[in-house]
């Protein structure tokens, strides 16, 4: 099969997208496909047209690639693409339509408060933050509203680390939000195709408790998968991650954030809370979904297989336009 | 971040796909995590790693890296300096060398030496993987895990790997216009001292320091040779940039004030002549360099003889002080462009160093900043630099960010520095905005702060009038 990875792309996780993208593009090449690797830029559309590849590998993650742009130019030249389509991508690339959809089908998720920059520039938002505080109470998390891996995240432990925390926020994204603190167990939970794969957990060291950027380095961050929970536990989070994929009409594959609220936090936030979906997770050596997969007996280059398979069914299923 | 990090990625020549292994699984990457020695716990890596795969794309204003030009460098006279080595010593520039390095290359970099009043003696001398392993090495001789090490506060980004391998309990020393402040070099010097401890180095870029872009007087550099005489501490002299000299009076180097009793110097080919042939030195006292040298065998053998024979050749021909005036007369402008930009484009609340030399200009911003998250900002903008933080082991420089001016020609400063000065007055800004400083800016105060800085651009003048190397506020 002649299939084009697009891998790279201009946004700040262009490294991490060059490396899912090269892993994929040996795996499929080992499997005997025709691989063409497409970093896009202004020629993304030509080579599309003149390569004519049956199916796109997405490997892009971020702005750009991940929020549906890229999938609806694949769309109007009508070439099958893998991972969900294009409302399911600006759905999840926006944390805060994410949490919105979540907490509409009924799916629990941290309380949070939205802004864009211009709510404090022109429309003094600023005096709002009391009411805020209250309502979320401290810590709290300050996240840019389209920006993957941890980039800008940031604790605030006090009212005096806001202001700083939303500066470095905005730094990433015209919107933010403050997100209630919820402490418990981060777990990441990969679907394929509608289920839930193996749940993984990851164990950061205890001195790096807050520092998100450890989350992402071997040594540093301890992952356990399939995650050591009860049977009661791991079936609500397979529940809730899979109820999260519906309601936000993914397809393909995705990677669902949760956080198990221990018995220690709020009586609101016992169990599972869903953070954030990732349209198009990170598929290096060291990404959760491979990792879980895995652990399902799927190795990386089936994975990359049945997620094309998916592809192409979607699109025979879907009238395409063109 | 180490500066062959930012050089724009190269194309493999061949098409062929290379094999890559299969991927990793959860259970290799615990397996190779519990084999890491202790010390990868404290080297650093980061999300900004990924950031920096950014500024290389073409479209990138880069004035992140720490590169010199060498696009003046005349290619004719490389093709014939090569073709005459190929000619005349092909078997012994193909060939191992003794791990000091040639005679002849000690000839060469004892020119640069002496250029700048120095006379060392041949046997003190080692030639070095560029003046990186000189370090490493240095380190490699004298640290135990645990001991304490004093630097600049910044220091040279490229150091602090180094000194976090070998597991240094690194101290910052603050800076300001006129270097490291010796005062408080004795203050920390007698800190340990209260602790049963001594430093067992104190490493310094006394000229045109890389990243803070300040040069040490003469009377600091003065009284840091007594410091180390009087309490017998070495000092490890990093000279990549003494050469690039724009104005001013030349000082003494530390090497040549000290006679090389307690100052190891390092010295290296990169900045005067090319980063690529990995060309540097160290000259240290016998008992230390027997050591060096055992080192330098563990680690390479001996550095690279067909670039020492490049050197030979090109020294031989006799022109090398004039290559270095051109960059001088090159990077001056460019200093003068980036000088202006930030007086024209940077808000008030910034403060940043005037050097008199070297690459790199080092700007602090209001501490609510944060330069790694401002970087992603920039990045949207296509401009990028080297955020603070990188200068430091424990944290600190979050505020402030390195600046290139070497790497980009005076119209791609003037446009970078413009968009980060841009970047900037937003978050300065918001951030009034959000605490209420100034409650909704109107658009007027951004022109009234650029013509207050175009004021005090007037009054620049002489190279000496330099600005005070901005000290962290306490919060």
């Amino acid at each position: 099969m002649r299939i084009a990875v697009l891998a790279g792309g201009r946004s700040l996780e262009r490294g991490v997208s060059l490396r899912s993208g090269a892993r994929v593009v040996d795996a499929l090449r080992s499997l005997g496909h025709e691989v063409a690797q497409i970093d896009p830029g202004a020629d993304l559309v030509r080579r599309l047209k003149s390569e004519r590849p049956e199916v796109a590998f997405i490997a892009l993650h971020g702005p750009g690639g991940e929020d549906g742009t890229v999938q609806e130019l694949l769309e109007i030249v009508g070439i099958p693409y893998t991972g969900p389509g294009v409302t399911a991508c600006m759905r999840c690339m926006d944390k805060v339509t994410a949490k919105q959809e979540i907490r509409a089908a009924g799916l629990p998720t941290p309380d949070w408060v939205a802004f864009n920059a211009t709510a404090f520039r022109e429309l003094g938002a600023a005096d709002a933050l009391d009411e805020i505080e209250a309502r979320l109470g401290f810590p709290l998390v300050v996240k840019p509203a389209r920006q993957g891996s941890s980039l800008g995240v940031e604790f605030a432990p006090s009212r005096t680390d806001v202001p700083e925390a939303l500066v470095a926020a905005f730094s990433y994204d015209e919107r933010v939000l403050l997100e209630r603190y919820v402490r418990g167990r981060e777990l990441a939970v990969g679907i394929l195709n509608g289920e839930p794969l193996p749940i993984v957990e990851a164990i950061p060291e205890q001195e790096d408790f807050f520092n998100f950027e450890a989350r992402y380095e071997i040594g540093r961050t301890h992952y356990v998968c399939p995650a050591e929970l009860s049977d009661a536990d791991a079936s609500a989070v397979r529940e809730a991650a899979r109820s999260t994929w519906e309601a936000l009409g993914c397809a393909g594959f995705a990677r669902v954030d949760v956080i198990l609220g221990g018995d220690d936090a709020a009586p609101e936030t016992h169990g599972p809370q869903v953070l954030e979906v990732n349209a198009i997770p990170g598929l290096t050596d060291t990404s959760l979904l491979p990792q879980a997969a895995e652990a399902a007996g799927l190795a990386f280059e089936q994975l990359c297989e049945r997620i094309v398979e998916l592809a192409r069914e979607r699109a025979a299923t879907t009238a395409l336009p063109g | 971040m180490p500066e062959h990090e930012q050089i724009p990625g190269e194309r493999p020549a061949s098409a062929r796909p290379p094999h890559r292994r299969p991927h990793t699984s959860a259970r290799d990457l615990e397996r190779y995590a519990g084999l890491f020695a202790q010390r990868t716990g404290v080297m650093r890596s980061s999300a900004m790693r990924d950031l920096m795969a950014i500024t290389a794309r073409p479209e990138v204003i880069s004035l992140a890296g720490g590169l010199p030009d060498t696009s003046t460098f005349p290619p004719e006279s490389f093709a014939a300096q090569m073709t005459r080595i190929a000619q005349e010593s092909s078997a012994e520039a193909l060939q191992y060398g003794p791990t000091e390095g040639f005679e002849r290359t000690k000839e060469c970099l004892r020119e640069v030496m002496a250029a700048e009043g120095m006379d060392p003696d041949p046997d003190d001398i080692i030639v070095t993987t560029g003046g990186q392993q000189a370090i490493d090495l240095v380190c490699k001789t004298l640290l135990d895990p645990g001991d304490p090490v004093i630097c600049e506060g910044p220091t040279y980004p490229g150091a602090v790997p180094v000194f976090c391998s070998y597991e240094a309990d690194t101290h910052h020393v603050e800076m300001d216009d006129d270097g490291i402040r010796v005062d408080e070099l004795e203050a920390v010097l007698d800190a340990l001292e209260r602790d049963g401890r001594r430093p067992k180095f104190v490493y310094t870029v006394p000229s045109f320091q890389n990243p803070a872009g300040v040069t040490l007087s003469a009377e600091r550099r003065r009284r840091l040779i007594e410091i180390a005489r009087e309490r017998e501490v070495l000092v490890i002299e990093d000279n990549p940039y003494g050469l690039l000299r724009f104005e001013g009076r030349e000082l003494p180097p530390l090497y040549q004030l000290d006679g090389g009793d307690y100052v190891i110097y390092l010295g290296t080919f990169s900045k005067i002549l090319s980063p690529g042939i990995r060309l540097g030195w160290c000259v240290a006292p016998p008992p230390v360099m027997e050591k060096i040298v055992l080192g330098k065998q563990a680690a390479d053998l001996c550095t690279s003889t067909l670039t020492q024979y490049f050197v030979a050749e090109y020294f031989a021909e006799g022109r090398w002080r004039t290559y270095i005036d051109d960059l001088v007369g090159i990077y001056r402008a460019r200093r003068d462009a980036m000088l202006d930009a930030l007086s024209a484009h940077f808000p008030d609340q910034a403060e940043w160093t005037r050097p008199a030399g070297g690459l790199f200009v080092w700007a602090t911003l209001p501490d609510y900043i944060d330069t790694g998250d401002l970087l992603a900002k920039a990045l949207r903008e296509d401009v990028a630099f080297v955020p603070g933080a990188a200068a430091y082991v424990d944290g600190r420089g979050s505020s402030s960010m390195r600046l290139n001016f070497s790497g980009s020609d005076e119209s791609e400063i003037h446009e970078g520095v413009r968009r980060i000065g841009s970047v900037v007055e937003e978050q300065v800004a918001l951030y009034e905005t959000i605490t209420g400083e100034h409650p909704i800016q109107p658009p007027a105060a951004t022109s009234a702060s650029r013509s207050g800085a175009a004021e005090s651009q007037e009054g620049r003048g002489s190279g000496g009038n330099v600005l005070p190397l901005p000290r962290r506020r306490e919060s």
